[in-house]
């Protein structure tokens, strides 16, 4: 509880009408058991002119303090979203593993099956004598994939909710990983965007600054589609292009948490100019 | 019990042709896209369970003009209806995501006061929503519908109605929804006088509108 406001107070109780914020904060913050008739205890204690004037200013200090609560709330829904893109990509990987361990046991025993869809075909089957074990590894490697699925959804349902440019710009999943990379929304809100373009590839730039290896162009944002889909000559530009607007995205996303699409032209037409530049002199 | 059926319309809501259908309708500024003519909107009974209890003509003791505590705002499709005919509408939701929404709703309604507040917690907005309210609406969609309503009896005038959505699967998934509505009844009853109950079908499903008065 906040300390201005005494227990068993009103949310305006020893507070000054034009402040704002701590208005805010005791909407927010206070605490009472029992609601009294407010609106004729603030007009006595002068807080408010009138009914009127107590309604605007309720209004005002429900609005700023409910909009600043949403956004700290969702905040902390980041924290989630780096767990949940975190396991998604431990259950993939682990999924992925162990279905190459199937399909190489199944191998032995005569079966031709490749990767998860392969281990969901020897879950499925009816294990004759001897193939017990492996349909049960399978039943266990298809269920983790099952689990990774159901991970991939939840980032995709939460991520526009904690970064909507981000999401909007990146893709749900690879603004959760970034979020993840970064240790959460504001700490990748507050990173230059030089460092948001080789988030992930943090090996190859440690070799690097050991004097291993050149230095590297981008990290995990090698997989959206506007690096990836670059040709190899301009993929530098063009991660640079895309981290610097991802890097912006987070800092709305992060500070005011209003949706922006203007962000997203501005993307699709600095890509443009990077893929179609040069054409001219082929 | 009263036989619900033809209760008059609270005033400020009223029925309008839409592609010549008479559907219910407010005034105010539009919310989610829904159909307007002229400075009327629609007021979607399939997309609201107040709106599917005035639709279904229930009487819930509704005028116009009243002082109103909503829980379980989310985005404010229903509440923004209640905020163009009723007078101060304190609206609560604990969901950061609908409540955002629920901010923008509220931003050009001077009587709306959003809270991101637990409804099973009212002494954490005790301190803004005033006394003797008018009307408690009800639609949180979770375990526990009765006790939430029981909690927020502390706000209701004594004359005052609770105009609650129970939905069953929120309750319990397996049992018979008919079961659920009957333990739910038994323990508001604790609190409120039931006046009024009634299937929300065909617009919602296994949902009990319940209309109360404070005992
Ligand atoms: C069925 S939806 C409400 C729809 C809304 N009444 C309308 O018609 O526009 C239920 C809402 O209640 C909210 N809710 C559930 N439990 C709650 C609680 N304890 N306190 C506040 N809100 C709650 C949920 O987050 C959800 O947004």
């Amino acid at each position: 509880m906040a300390d201005h406001v005494p227990a068993n107070a009103g949310w305006f109780e020893n507070l000054d009408p034009s402040d704002v914020d701590s208005l805010a904060s005791s909407i927010t913050e206070g605490s009472t058991t029992e609601p009294q008739d407010w609106p004729s205890r603030a007009i006595e204690s002068n807080f408010a002119d009138d009914e009127d004037d107590y309604y605007a200013r309720l209004h005002e200090a429900t609005v700023e303090a409910t909009r600043q609560a949403v956004r700290e709330r969702e905040r902390a829904d980041d924290q989630q979203l780096k767990h949940a893109v975190r396991a998604m990509d431990d259950c993939e990987r682990v999924a992925n593993e162990l279905a190459e361990r199937v399909s190489e046991w199944a191998g032995s025993l005569g079966m031709d099956v490749a990767g998860v869809d392969g281990a969901r075909e020897v879950a499925a089957r009816d294990p004759e004598p001897g193939e017990e074990q492996l349909v049960s590894l399978a039943e266990r490697t298809a269920e983790l994939a099952d689990e990774a699925d159901d991970l991939r959804s939840f980032v995709e349902s939460r991520a526009p909710g904690v970064a909507p440019n981000l999401s909007a710009l990146a893709g749900p999943v690879l603004a959760a990983r970034l979020i993840a990379l970064a240790g959460g929304l504001e700490q990748l809100a507050k990173m230059p965007s030089g460092t948001v373009q080789v988030l992930g590839a943090e090996d190859a730039l440690f070799a690097h600054l050991r004097g291993q290896g050149s230095s590297p162009k981008h990290g995990v944002i090698f997989t959206h589609e506007y690096v990836r889909g670059t040709r190899p000559d301009e993929r530098g530009p063009a991660a640079r292009a895309l981290a610097g607007k991802l890097t912006i995205a987070a800092r709305v996303d992060h500070y005011s948490g209003e949706r922006r699409p203007e962000l997203d032209d501005e993307l699709d037409r600095r890509i443009h100019r990077i893929r179609t530049r040069g054409e001219d002199d082929d | 019990m009263t036989e619900s059926g033809d209760a008059p319309l609270p005033d400020g809501v009223t029925r309008r042709s839409f592609d010549g259908e008479d559907r219910l309708a407010t005034r105010g500024d539009p919310v989610y896209g829904e159909p307007t003519d002229g400075e009327w909107r629609l007021w979607d009974a399939r997309r609201s369970k107040l709106g599917a209890m005035l639709e279904l003509g229930m009487d819930t003791g509704l005028d116009g003009g009243e002082t109103v505590l909503y829980l379980g705002a989310a985005s404010g499709t229903t509440v923004s209806h209640v905020a163009d005919v009723a007078g101060p509408t304190y609206a609560v939701e604990f969901a950061p995501r609908p409540a955002r929404d629920l901010v923008d709703v509220a931003e050009t309604r001077p009587n709306l006061f959003p809270l991101l507040k637990d409804a099973r917690k009212p002494e954490t907005y005790a301190h803004v929503v005033e006394a003797s309210v008018d009307a408690v609406i009800q639609d949180v969609a979770t375990r526990g519908q009765a006790r939430v309503a029981r909690l927020n009896r502390r706000f209701l005038a004594d004359s005052g109605r609770l105009v609650a959505a129970i939905k069953a699967r929120s309750e319990d998934v397996a049992r018979d929804p008919g079961d659920v509505f009957e333990d739910v009844l038994e323990s508001l009853r604790q609190d409120y006088e039931v006046l009024a109950t009634e299937s929300l079908a065909p617009f919602h499903e296994d949902h009990l509108a319940v209309v109360a008065t404070p005992r």
